[in-house]
């Protein structure tokens, strides 16, 4: 029988034992995220309010443990592993929406509030709130602000640092603080700006104001299949350019298509190149006449065929084979992992040539799903992971395929984080200078060595050797370590 | 799928054990979280899906013993399968925690008490109509004596046994007749039957529920189907399964598949269900006799013809009913309908093809209500909370009546009605669709409405 270390034993004194897992069968459910990695986490703690979150991370400052914020854990960085052991803080139970403010289309919220669930309670007001990533019906508003997720409606409005307001922060110190304004544009640094992105290293968010949007009181969604990637991608680049922005701008490739049809019903033709799913929305009359422009576009770039729907259950249709795609490719390999890139428009075409080769050249199946008016690409490679090495050349081709965003003047992430996966590949595209600059900027928020250690930047001493980084060190030795600018 | 062959090391005994490619169809994307009743309400991983497939697969691998802790998360399970709906990857987690439970119930995992229990009840008594005929009658007895308004009132059965107490507050409410499989063959379509179905009568809602297998062979007689109760039925064993007693729900789905379909006979068109918990395993024999050289095939063939009655009512396509009712009804998806039959539409369909009913939705329409076969006697207290939740959002929507489409629910949710409606504004007792249709018949035929 384990017995409770006194680390332990003083957080279930502060937040009741029932709120404190520890037992080593249990800690097994919280060593992954979404990602392949893992991590091992001494203990877990589950905080009901902001007062508990500051007196845990002030116990485990006393006790030298690492302290972790975790949401969901979909997170497909890492960024919620307990890289170095330590506590993590789950933030789960904290998940009232404490305030719809219609009138000033804020809402105030606690972290643990499921993307979804603020979205459901806005409509009921009217409203919406705008990001929408895809794990939306899973992921918590204080993972969303970590990472700044994104989500197709994001070309029109933004990712999450968009529509945060305000935060409640607690620092690695424990020291509790507001940061922003209800105001939507304070004077002096944006240091909201500051928190959103900076993937759990800065602080425990525990509570946030967030801006709500209008509702749109039309939609219509159009459909257009292409015979080749290029054509499908000017079609885009001719969408943005003539000035109205979709509300979505999203493309499947072929590998996708062959995927979802069989499962789905979508109706695609096999053969096809390309699909490319456009929304536009806002008030009826404009969305008659935008919608008009952008299917006169489409049509230019000689499509197959484009569908358009404006009621909900057809728009749904013509989403499905979008929205299903993930689960439909589990139905060719058991595994997946999702690569996040973004590159400049109109190199789309020639990113995914070399996509295509690489994983070729690595002999696994891709499949490539973008948010395509922002340039971010979600190739997605197919695998086994009982298959030996088939995890090592997973990992592999994702560090090439990264380089390619790099080289084509682009990213190694568009929304999913750096966090523990991609923290060796943060040289691709940031000096050491620029590395300083951010280490500088995080210290400014409190004390860095035992608060979420081993995310974002190259790895440092005692973070262990994590399952990818042999891989990264790998891809950096043949590509070679400096920033690409 | 291949059965993997037995490794003397494995913690797995038996060729039920989960299947090690469904386990590694997850990827842990947590999609499923928020879908989890038992994630919303305990509020850590090792009580969502993605955590118990995680200890299933620890398990697997050996990286875990099975302690009294991880049995407890297995057993904290709803079976509600809304991961499944929620699950991008397609996992079969009802299939995985159902093996899962077949393992523990052949390694003797469970308390000795709860074994016993087990055995003198699911053993002794569901698999034997006459018996439970007889416990009926015994329930009958003891609330039209008085009995148990006596024993609800003084509150002393809460006080001395307060496990019986909870089974007294779901226990049904005994003052029909008794459903008799005789009676289906007494009604007949009024011309040629276009088609033909054998009802599934199961073992309790004969006691509990009659007047719903009145009302289905009611409605679709008259619709032109010839409906018949094969009086050789049994308990289709659906507890039995969830429970991890395989090879007692073996035994049953024999039994069913002879009494339905006997050798040298035609099939039915359909094997009628009106019970979601039974309809999805009854959808399941060909799975579970897949290794049943005798019964395979006709297991298969089987679970081919099996429907539920919403879903085959608008398959053939029904009679519009005239008869007003005026009334806020709410319905409640039944897990095993919604999340393991992927039936929604239809029995929306048949409650909105109504006159003057109105249907108000929840919110969450699709989250279990905590009945969950046994698991509101057995777990009572998280399902006490999970019907806490699903009662506040039935009492929002204003409905004057809750419709459902499982005996379980039904109990569980007129439980809730009794425990939350203070105002004693609801119907104190759920509906199913069926009954609703065939009352809208039958006062359309008497020119009145309600
Ligand atoms: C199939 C799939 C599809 C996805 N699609 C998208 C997509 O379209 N767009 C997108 O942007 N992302 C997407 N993601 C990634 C993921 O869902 C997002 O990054 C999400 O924001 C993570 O939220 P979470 O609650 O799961 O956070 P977690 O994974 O638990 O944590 C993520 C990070 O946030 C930190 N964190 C969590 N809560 C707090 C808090 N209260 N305060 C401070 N830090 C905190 C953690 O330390 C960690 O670094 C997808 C993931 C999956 C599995
Ligand atoms: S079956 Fe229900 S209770 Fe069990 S893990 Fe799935 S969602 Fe949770
Ligand atoms: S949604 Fe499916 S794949 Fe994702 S964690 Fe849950 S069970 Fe696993």
């Amino acid at each position: 029988m384990k017995t409770p270390t006194a680390l332990v034993l003083e957080l279930i004194e502060a937040i009741g034992d029932d709120a404190v897992v520890w037992h080593d069968e249990d800690l097994l459910v919280y060593e992954y995220d979404g990602t392949i990695d893992r991590g091992n986490p001494d203990v877990i703690a589950l905080p009901a309010d902001t007062d508990d979150v500051s007196a845990l991370i002030r116990i485990a400052n006393k006790h030298g443990a690492p302290v972790t914020p975790r949401g969901a854990g979909t997170g497909l960085s890492g960024g919620a592993l307990a890289a170095r052991g330590g506590v993590i803080i789950g933030m789960n139970r904290m998940r009232q929406i404490l305030n719809v403010d219609a009138e000033n289309k804020t809402a105030l919220v606690q972290p643990g509030v499921v993307n979804l669930d603020l979205g459901i309670e806005a409509e009921r007001h009217g409203l919406a709130y705008a990001p929408d990533p895809s794990s939306q019906r899973a992921c918590t508003i204080g993972g969303n602000i970590a990472e700044n997720a994104g989500g197709p409606h994001t070309l029109a409005w933004g990712t999450t640092t968009n529509h945060v307001l305000a935060v409640e922060l607690v620092t690695a110190d424990g020291e509790v603080q507001w940061i922003g304004h209800d105001t939507r544009d304070e004077p002096g640094y944006d240091l909201v700006g500051c928190v959103v992105g900076s993937e759990g290293t800065v602080g425990i968010v525990t509570q946030a104001l967030v801006r709500l949007v209008p509702r749109p009181t039309a939609v219509r969604t159009m459909l257009a299949v292409y015979d080749s990637v290029r054509d499908a991608s000017n079609a885009v680049s001719a969408v943005v350019a003539s000035g109205i922005v979709p509300a979505a701008l999203e493309m499947i490739d072929k590998m996708t298509i062959a995927a979802v049809e069989p499962v789905l019903n979508t109706g695609f033709p096999l053969d096809a190149e390309a699909v490319l799913l456009v929304e536009v929305d806002g008030p009826e009359s404009q969305v008659e006449a935008e919608g008009a422009r952008v299917e006169s576009i489409l049509r230019r770039f000689e499509p197959r065929e484009v569908r358009s729907a404006t009621d909900h259950e057809k728009r749904e249709h013509l989403w499905a084979g979008r929205k299903g795609a993930i689960g439909a490719l589990g139905q060719i390999m058991p595994n997946y992992y999702l690569l996040d890139g973004v590159v400049p428009r109109t190199k789309l075409p020639d990113v995914l040539d070399a996509v295509y080769e690489i994983a070729e050249r690595y002999r696994l199946p891709v499949a490539n799903m973008f948010h395509a008016g922002d340039g971010n690409l979600h190739p997605c490679l197919l695998f086994d992971e009982r298959e030996p090495g088939a995890t090592a050349r997973v990992l592999d081709a994702g560090g090439e395929i990264m380089r390619v965003c790099v080289d084509a003047g682009g990213a190694i992430t568009g929304e999913h984080g750096v966090g523990l996966e991609k923290r060796d590949y943060l040289p691709w595209i940031f000096t050491d200078a620029d590395m300083d600059a951010m280490k500088a900027l995080r210290a400014a928020f409190g004390p860095t060595e035992n608060f979420n250690p081993c995310k974002i930047f190259p790895a440092g001493h005692g973070c262990g050797e994590a399952g990818h980084q042999h891989h990264a060190q790998q891809q950096i030795a043949k590509f070679g370590p400096k920033a690409f600018v | 799928m291949s059965i993997a062959p037995l490794d003397f090391e494995s913690i797995w005994q038996t060729a039920d054990r989960p299947d090690a490619g469904e386990l590694g169809l997850c990827v842990h994307c947590g999609f499923c979280l928020n879908a989890c009743p038992t994630y919303h309400d305990l509020g850590v991983e090792t009580d969502s899906p993605r955590g118990r497939i995680a200890l299933m697969r620890g398990l697997d691998d050996g990286r875990l013993s099975w302690s009294p802790r991880v049995q407890q998360h297995f057993d904290q399970c709803l079976q509600c399968r809304a991961c499944e709906t929620a699950c991008p990857s397609k996992v079969p987690y009802g299939r995985l925690m159902e093996a899962t439970r077949a393992e523990a119930f052949a390694q003797d995992r469970w308390p000795r008490r709860q074994r016993i229990i087990w055995r003198v009840i699911m053993r002794g008594l569901f698999p034997y109509p006459r018996r439970m005929r007889l416990a009926g009658y015994g329930l009958k007895l003891y609330q039209m004596s008085g009995l148990q308004s006596l024993v609800r009132c003084s509150g002393l059965l809460k006080r001395l046994a307060p496990k019986l107490a909870e089974i007294d507050a779901l226990s049904p409410n005994a003052d029909r007749p008794f459903y008799s499989n005789a009676e289906a063959a007494r009604v007949s379509p009024k011309q040629t039957p276009r088609a033909n179905a054998s009802l599934v009568t199961g073992c309790m809602m004969p006691l509990a529920y009659p007047d719903t297998h009145r009302a289905t062979v009611n409605v679709f007689a008259r619709n032109g189907v010839a409906v018949d109760a094969p009086s050789a039925q049994v308990c289709c064993g659906a507890l039995h399964a969830h429970g991890g007693d395989i090879e007692a729900a073996r035994d049953l789905a024999r039994s069913n598949i002879d009494a339905f379909t006997p050798v040298g006979s035609e099939l039915p068109d359909a094997i009628l269900i009106n019970a979601a918990g039974c309809g999805s395993h009854l959808k399941e024999y060909g799975h579970l006799l897949r290794n049943d050289a005798a019964y395979a095939d006709r297991a298969a063939a089987f679970a081919l013809r099996v429907r539920d009655v919403h879903e085959w009512l608008v398959e053939i396509g029904f009679e519009p009913p005239i008869g007003r009712i005026e009334r806020r009804v709410t319905y409640q998806d039944s897990c095993h309908l919604s999340h393991a039959q992927g039936i929604r539409k239809a029995p929306r369909q048949v409650l909105t093809s109504i006159p003057g009913l109105e249907l108000a939705e929840m919110r969450t329409p699709d989250r279990c209500c905590g009945s969950a076969g046994i698991y509101s006697v057995v777990q009572s207290e998280i399902s006490q909370r999970v019907l806490a939740e699903k009662m506040s959002d039935v009492l929002g929507t204003g409905a004057d009546q809750i419709c459902t489409a499982n005996p379980g629910c039904m109990l569980q949710l007129d439980a809730g009605i009794a425990r939350f409606d203070d105002d004693k504004r609801m119907i104190p007792r759920s509906i199913h669709a069926i009954e609703l249709l065939d009352e809208s018949y039958r006062l359309g035929d008497e020119g009145q409405s309600r």
